[in-house]
This record gives C-alpha cells, sequence and structure tokens, in this order.
C-alpha cells in the first residue's frame, strides 16, 4: 500500500488557523457562532478551531459533536451497520450560525446526512462548511465554505487524516487502495 | 407343508441358551429343528414351497417384544394405524407387541378388544396382544371387567398414560390379577409430584425455564406400587423406569422375589434431558429423559436383570400435537424402528452383555406378559427376526414405517440393521 | 458492528463484546429521547411486529416508542395464549407473520421456548421480550446499562437478584448478563423458589437474604406474583414479606451506595417498601428511561443494515 504525505502537523496548524480567521472575518467575529465536528476526526479539527478561535478573539465557542450515523442514505445497503458515536449539541441550535467541521470532504453524503440530523435539533440561521481537505468527487450539490487544502484524487486513493490528540500525531496521507 | 430355511446365520436364542452358526429349519409356521451348520448335512432341494434364506454373517433371534406401544387406533388413526404401527414393529424386528389401553373409545370392554384384534388379523403385520384398561375409561375410579378383557383377548391391563393415584385402586386391579392371570402394567407416577412439570427437573430445567418432574415423582409411586405387590401377591408389570432409584426398589422387591417385572426404553437407556437442547418437542416424553447418573443406573439394572424388559413406549403423535409450544406438546416419541438398534449399540460399546440385549427383547418380556414367544425352541411359533449387527444406518424420519415422525433421534447413526422380519414363518419385512 | 445471529433470544447466546456493544449503542441512542423531535430517520420501511401472547403493556409500549423513534413502523398484535387457534402450529404462525414481510418480530409469550421455535422457521429477526420462566434479554440490557451508568463498570459489583427465582426470567437473563461482564451474583428467595441447579448459570444461591445483600452494590427485587400463595409456594404474603422484602432496615446492610432495580411493575409492600421504592437509591425510573434506549439500540444492530 503506497501512501504520501500532503499535510504534516505544521502544514494542519496553517490550515486550521486560517480557517479560523476566514471564520471571523466572515461572520465578523463571534456573535451567534456554534461550530459542531463530525466525529471522530471533524470533531477534533472542530475542538482545534475552537482553541484557536479562543485566542485570538478570547471567546470560547460553544462546540460540539453531530454524529450523522443514524442519518446515513447507506444503512440498509452496508454489509455491517456502523458504530454509532456521540451526539452533543452543546446548546439550542435555533438562529445559530453553525459551522460544520469534517477532516475529508468526498462524495458530500455524509454532511448531508449530518445536515440532517441537525434541523432535528432546531432550525439554525445558517450552516457554513469547513473541512480540512477538500478531494473532490462530489456527488450532492455541496460545496465547503471553508478548506484547509484542496487535494486532487482519483478514487482508487483514500485520504487519511491523523490529528495528534486522537491518532498520537499528525498528518494528512494520500493512500493508493489496492 | 411350506418349508423355510435360514441358512448360515449366528442363531442366537437366550431362552434355550444357543449361540452359535446354525442352519434353521421351519415348516408350517413353526420351529421344525436348528443344527450347527458344520455338521448339517441336510439335503436342500429349492423347489416351489421351500425358501431359503442365506443368513451369513447375520445374526438370527426370535422376532422381538414389545410389551409397550400405542397403536392409537381407534380414535386417533391420524397419529397411527394398526396397519402402520404393525409395518413399524415389523420394521423394527418386532413380531409381537402389546398395544395399550388409552384409544378412543378406550379398551375398557371386549367390544374394543376385538375390535382391535380383528383389525389386527385383517391389516396387522406382526402380532398384537392388546393391553386392557385397569379402571373403566381410565378414569382411575372403577375397575374394568378384568376377566372380559382376558377373555376377549387381552394379556394385561394398565391404565398407563393415566397413572393410577388411588393406591385402593391399585391393590384391588393388583388383586384381581392374580385370579385373571393378567400382569398390571404400572405407569407409575405420583401426579401431584410431576405437577405441570413438563421435563426432568434439574438443571437442564432451570436453565430452559421449564417446569420439571422430580425422579421421587416416579420413585415414590414405585414404592407404593411395590408395596401393594407385596401386599397382594399379584403381578406387578412397571412400565418405562426412568429413574436411578427407581432401579433400586425394583432391585430390592425382585430380590426378595416379588412377582415385579420391569421395562426401560430406549430412550432412557441413550439420552439425557440435555436432547431437549433448544426446545425440540421430539425429546419430551413422560416419564422425562433423565440425566447422565439415572441412565447409567438403567443400563446397570438391565445388566444385572433388575430391569427385565426394553419397551419402546412408541407413541406416535402428529405435528399438531408436537410442533406447538414445548410445555403445550404432547408426550411420546415413535420407537420401535430404532429399539434394537440403541439397545444394540450399547453391546457394541461394551455396556452391555449381547445375551442381556436379546433376553430383555425376548424371552424377558414374554415370561412378563405370560406370553408363548420370544424363543426359537423347537415347535415354537417361527417369529424370527433377522439382523446385520455390522451396518449402519442413519435415522431419517421420513423414511420410518409409522405414520408419525416424533423422534428425537434424527439425522443420528445407530448400528444394527434389521435385514428380515419373520412372523409365524412369514416374511413381514425385508431391508431393501 | 452487527451482532453474530439474526435474532436476540436470550443473554444465554451472548458473549461479552456483544453485550457491551448493545450498551455503548444505547449510551449514543439515548440522547434521542431527549430532543424537542424523538426521532432518527434510521430504519425507515422497516417494519416491526409485536407479538405478544401475555399481557404486558409496559414491555410492549417500550418496544413500540423504541421501533417508532427509529422510524420503524410497529404493528401490535395481542394474542391470548388460551384462545390461541387450536390446531395452529408454531410453523403455521410464523408462516403467516411472515407472509406480512415483517423485518423483525418481538415476541412475548408465557411458554418458555416459544421464540426460539419462530426464530428457527423465520427468515426475518426475532426479538424475544420474554418467554416464560426462561430469558428476557432487553430487561438484562437495560438492567446492566442503567447499573453501568451509575457505576461506571459493572466488572467487580456484587449483585444480587432477590425472590421468585424459579419462575423469573428477569433473573436468569441478568445472571448470565452480570456474570459475563464480571459482576458477582447472588440470588436468594425461599426454598420453594430456588431451582435445582441455578448456580450452573454461574451464581451463588442462598435462603438467606441478608447474605445475599450483605455489601451488595446492586439489589435486584423481583416482582411477587401473588397467586404463588395459593401454590404454597410461601404461606402468607406477610411472612414473605418480612422474610424476602426489601425495607430501609435491610436496606442498611449493602453498600452505601447501593443501587435498587425493580423490573416492575410493584407490588408495594409486599416485596419491596413504598419508602424503597421511592428512595434515592432507586433506579426503578431510570430502568424504564433506558428501556427504550436499549431496545432502539437492540433494533438498530439487528436491522441497521443490509439485509442477508
Amino acid at each position: 500500500m503506497k501512501s504520501r504525505l500532503v499535510m504534516d502537523e505544521k502544514g494542519i496548524e496553517r490550515a486550521t488557523a486560517r480557517i479560523a480567521h476566514e471564520i471571523l472575518e466572515r461572520n465578523r467575529g463571534t456573535e451567534g457562532l456554534v461550530i459542531l465536528g463530525i466525529p471522530t476526526r471533524g470533531y477534533g479539527i472542530a475542538l482545534r478551531l475552537q482553541s484557536i478561535i479562543e485566542v485570538i478573539e478570547g471567546v470560547r465557542l460553544p462546540a460540539g459533536a453531530v454524529d450523522a450515523t443514524l442519518y446515513r442514505d447507506d444503512l440498509g445497503i452496508k454489509k455491517e451497520q456502523p458504530f454509532l458515536k456521540k451526539m452533543e449539541i452543546p446548546i439550542a441550535i435555533d438562529g445559530k450560525t453553525i459551522v460544520l467541521v469534517d477532516d475529508v470532504l468526498f462524495t458530500g453524503r455524509t454532511i448531508r446526512a449530518a445536515m440532517n440530523a441537525l434541523m432535528d435539533f432546531g432550525r439554525p440561521r445558517s450552516i457554513q462548511l469547513a473541512v480540512l481537505v477538500d478531494r473532490g468527487h462530489r456527488e450532492l450539490p455541496i460545496k465547503p465554505d471553508y478548506v484547509g487544502k484542496n487535494i486532487p484524487t482519483s478514487l482508487k486513493e483514500g485520504v487519511k487524516v491523523r490529528l495528534q490528540e486522537i491518532d498520537g500525531s499528525s498528518e494528512v496521507s494520500v493512500i493508493e487502495k489496492e | 407343508m411350506n418349508r423355510l430355511i435360514i441358512r448360515g446365520g449366528r442363531l442366537f436364542d437366550p431362552s434355550t441358551g444357543t449361540d452359535g452358526i446354525h442352519n434353521l429349519y421351519v415348516m408350517g409356521g413353526r420351529i421344525a429343528s436348528f443344527k450347527p451348520a458344520d455338521r448339517d448335512t441336510t439335503e436342500i432341494n429349492p423347489g416351489p414351497g421351500v425358501e431359503v434364506i442365506d443368513a451369513r454373517g447375520l445374526l438370527v433371534t426370535p422376532g422381538l417384544i414389545d410389551v409397550h406401544t400405542h397403536l392409537r387406533e381407534p380414535g386417533f388413526e391420524y397419529k397411527e394405524t394398526i396397519r402402520t404401527g404393525t409395518l413399524s414393529a415389523a420394521a423394527g424386528g418386532f413380531t409381537s407387541i402389546l398395544c395399550m389401553a388409552n384409544t378412543a373409545p378406550v379398551n375398557d370392554n371386549e367390544s374394543v378388544t376385538r375390535y382391535i384384534l380383528e383389525k389386527a388379523k385383517e391389516e396387522g403385520a406382526v402380532n398384537v396382544f392388546p393391553v386392557g384398561a385397569l379402571s373403566v375409561g381410565q378414569k382411575g375410579e372403577r375397575l374394568a371387567d378384568m376377566r372380559e378383557l382376558k377373555r376377549a383377548g387381552c394379556v394385561a391391563v394398565s391404565d398407563d398414560g393415566m397413572p393410577v393415584v388411588n393406591g385402593g385402586l391399585m391393590r384391588k386391579a393388583l388383586e384381581y390379577s392374580s385370579v385373571c392371570g393378567m400382569p398390571v402394567i404400572s405407569h407409575s407416577e405420583d401426579t401431584a409430584l410431576s405437577g405441570s412439570g413438563v421435563m426432568n427437573e434439574g438443571a437442564v430445567s432451570t436453565r430452559l425455564g421449564l417446569k420439571g418432574i422430580p425422579n421421587a415423582a416416579e420413585e415414590s409411586m414405585i414404592a407404593r406400587d411395590i408395596s401393594l405387590a407385596e401386599l397382594t401377591g399379584g403381578r406387578l408389570h412397571i412400565a418405562h423406569v426412568s429413574a436411578r432409584g427407581s432401579v433400586e426398589l425394583i432391585r430390592m422387591a425382585r430380590g426378595k422375589g416379588l412377582k415385579v417385572t420391569a421395562e426401560a426404553a430406549p430412550h432412557h437407556l441413550t439420552l439425557t434431558d440435555e436432547a431437549v437442547g433448544r426446545y425440540n418437542t421430539n425429546a419430551k416424553m413422560n416419564p422425562p429423559l433423565r440425566t447422565v447418573a439415572d441412565v447409567e443406573a438403567l443400563r446397570a439394572g438391565l445388566r444385572d436383570g433388575a430391569i427385565d424388559c426394553a419397551a419402546t413406549d412408541h407413541a406416535p403423535q402428529s405435528i399438531i400435537e408436537k410442533d406447538v409450544e414445548f410445555e403445550r406438546a404432547a408426550n411420546g416419541i415413535v420407537g420401535l424402528e430404532t429399539a434394537f438398534s440403541l439397545v444394540y449399540g450399547l453391546v457394541a460399546d461394551g455396556l452391555l452383555p449381547l445375551n442381556a440385549a436379546i433376553s430383555a427383547l425376548t424371552i424377558n418380556p414374554a415370561r412378563a406378559m405370560g406370553l408363548d414367544r420370544g424363543t426359537l425352541k423347537v415347535g415354537s411359533v417361527a417369529d424370527i427376526a433377522i439382523i446385520d449387527v455390522n451396518r449402519d444406518w442413519t435415522v431419517d424420519p421420513l423414511k420410518l414405517k409409522s405414520k408419525s415422525k416424533n423422534t428425537p433421534f434424527t439425522g443420528m447413526t445407530l448400528k444394527g440393521v434389521i435385514v428380515k422380519t419373520i412372523v409365524g414363518g412369514r416374511t413381514v419385512f425385508s431391508a431393501d | 458492528m452487527r451482532f453474530k445471529s439474526k435474532d436476540l433470544l436470550g443473554i444465554e447466546d451472548l458473549d461479552s463484546q456483544d453485550i457491551e456493544l448493545v450498551l455503548s449503542t444505547a449510551g449514543s441512542l439515548r440522547e434521542v429521547s431527549e430532543r424537542e423531535i424523538k426521532k432518527v430517520p434510521t430504519l425507515r420501511g422497516r417494519t416491526i411486529i409485536n407479538l405478544f401472547y401475555e399481557p404486558s403493556t409496559r414491555t410492549r409500549t417500550s418496544f413500540e416508542i423504541a421501533a417508532k423513534r427509529m422510524s420503524a413502523d410497529a404493528v401490535n398484535i395481542s394474542v391470548s395464549a388460551s384462545s390461541a387457534v387450536k390446531g395452529e402450529t408454531i410453523k403455521d404462525t410464523a408462516k403467516n407473520l411472515e407472509a406480512m414481510k415483517p423485518d423483525c418480530i418481538v415476541v412475548r409469550h408465557s411458554a418458555s421456548g416459544v421464540p426460539h421455535m419462530l426464530a428457527d422457521y423465520l427468515k426475518c429477526s426475532v426479538v424475544n421480550a420474554g418467554d416464560g420462566a426462561h430469558e428476557h434479554p432487553s430487561q438484562a440490557l437495560l438492567d446492566m446499562f442503567t447499573v453501568k451508568e451509575k457505576k461506571g463498570t459493572i466488572k467487580g459489583l456484587k449483585l444480587a437478584i432477590i425472590g421468585d427465582i424459579g419462575h423469573s426470567r428477569v433473573a436468569r437473563s441478568n445472571i448470565y448478563g452480570f456474570t459475563k461482564l464480571g459482576a458477582e451474583v447472588v440470588v436468594a428467595g425461599p426454598p420453594t423458589m430456588m431451582p435445582p441447579g441455578i448456580e450452573r448459570l454461574g451464581c451463588r444461591a442462598t435462603f438467606s437474604m441478608e447474605d445475599a445483600i450483605a455489601d451488595a452494590d446492586v439489589i435486584m427485587m423481583l416482582r411477587i406474583q401473588l397467586e404463588r400463595q395459593k401454590e404454597s409456594f410461601f404461606p402468607t404474603i406477610r411472612e414473605y414479606s418480612m422474610l424476602y422484602g426489601l425495607d430501609e432496615a435491610k436496606l442498611k446492610m449493602a453498600k452505601k451506595d447501593v443501587l435498587i432495580l425493580h423490573p416492575g411493575p410493584l407490588n408495594r409492600g409486599v416485596e419491596i417498601s413504598p419508602a424503597v421504592a421511592d428512595g434515592p437509591y432507586s433506579m426503578i425510573l431510570d430502568q424504564v428511561t433506558n428501556g427504550v434506549a436499549v431496545r432502539m439500540a437492540i433494533f438498530y444492530l439487528l436491522l441497521g443494515a443490509a439485509k442477508e
């Protein structure tokens, strides 16, 4: 299995810092913002964004997790159902601006599922999407608002994100599947 | 006169102490003679009226006798008929069977007995000896007319299936049995102790959450019956012994010289309550399958003669009775076609001498019920079983001759194939 | 992840991993019941039949709510076992239900083993909602969930189960479950209600309630069927209550942070005193709440993936 490093810890830090700045710029501050990550690593990145924004603005945004599993469109097709992860919505989301965070944006189906999940919790004013990596191959009309890095890939490849706090080291690599 | 010659088989007849390669001569439906094959110089001229069976490598025994079957006719012909039940018997090597009285109507009077005997004469493949009811309607209240039953052709009385709870009634039946010359067959069970139990009481019933029947339900009633046999001097035969304590009681009674005989069923000699498995209703019968200790005690009883008969308790049930909740399912299994192989399996495993096994299936049941059968002595009726004890077979319920398929032995490979069954010199069953 | 079996028939058939999987899945799903919109679309288009041969409002409702919160269609069929059609075999029943194309049948029956017989005949999943005196797996799972949530772990705890052990499917399922997760289980009840060989299920048995509850972390009180007195399983209710009822005096023998479980419905003043039932250690209502989450988890694990 061939693996190609595309981002290291420094690269990830720079990309998340830039996304944090873009979020603040675009929303003119922190008013009404909630950061929700998709477990496992999207949630990790969401927490990183929460810390960076706290350093910049001195405001600790509510952050939580949106597990999209129960809303997936492939449950009746997959041979095994995925483990359920935690749903942690820290505050009522009605009227809030949600920044939905995932590590890799691919077909867009997980984002669709996560948005449906969010809608069951209330009516946010808007949902913005932040991803560390956009690898292309969208199957749904979904477009990220903030992208750490665009990495063109082939369908034979996979993108693997590792984060220090979860995996013990941080990197993004492209793996060639057999 | 028709002649039948069975050549070169291992003639094994406990009643005459015969064991050896013999030629057996049958004439006019009776045993004419048997001679050691190596010294037999009889010239055999095959021709019309002479049948020769080559039994080399096979076991030749008296036709097997089962003192405990349920033929279900009259009344429950959807489970079994006299025709199918006797065909099943023939396929199992049995030439004589006793059929229990729990039919509808109950065999408690001569008209039912006569009906059974006539039907058996017309359609039956083997000899049928009816057992009359002990009490009218098997209700456990009044004695049935035992002498009338005897005259009509019954050979014993029993309320089998319905335990005689009333000790006074059992006493009277035993007293009367002496006058009639018929044994009383007791299904010994204290129904207050067995209650609504559906299997053996023990660790397995606890695990499965099923109500249990303790050994004491049988043992305590056998103790009563033995006391009454001693009191009355009557002839007592204990049906389907299942519990180890029962064997002990019967051994003591026989040691005292009481006129007590007893049978064990092949399934009780080979299976434990574990066979219930995942609620297999084909492992449900009364008395229930017990534990290893009980199975071992029954085998020991058969070895030392405390238990003198092996009897099937052949109890056909249709899927209407069996494919239901375990606790609602009817008791009983079909047993005629697996009986010999199960008992012989004990012989093959070195757990039972061949002599005890064949005795328990031939001469002992004949003596217990006062039948002039179960022997190959010269002049006796030529009821014969020819068996290949070296061949195995696998139990396939669909291939059983019985109308019902309720066997717990499905898929098991057993030793001993019945090759031919001969009743009165006439072949009634031949393996393909 | 999915179960090795298409059915949930008993805790006896599960290993500790299976149990942990249900508990963690239930942990994720419990939040759904806290929402304003108590529903997720996960099992849309799945049909679940609740086939109850024995009346049980509580368990049936819990299964029904669990099914609906997962967006499955739940249909309730109540049959009185005594009026069940005579002459209809279990296979007939199974095939008739199968013809309606359910994905899962939840069955409660007064006869032990009925779910197993149905499962053998049916291609769809079968969930045992209590069979005779055999097993009640969803109850045991919710009991384990409740204890694990409060205590963090089940390993090393002492569970005392008190009452009519012989007739109790809740006891059997919990003995299997708690011992598989590493707890020590002691059962206590009158000798007339203590079935032979219960120790083989993995517990210790005693006739002394005091012995069982001494230093217990969890006490599970079983419901006593008052009609058992007529069958002479115990002489009087008063006597039973004195020997095997849980009151505040007996409660002092257990650990300080003991949890009290009861599968319901309660006989207040018989097996449990009102003060204890409503007291701070009582988990009785948590059990009911957790029951929904556990049953949602069971449905997710049995029906959440492609059919075989």
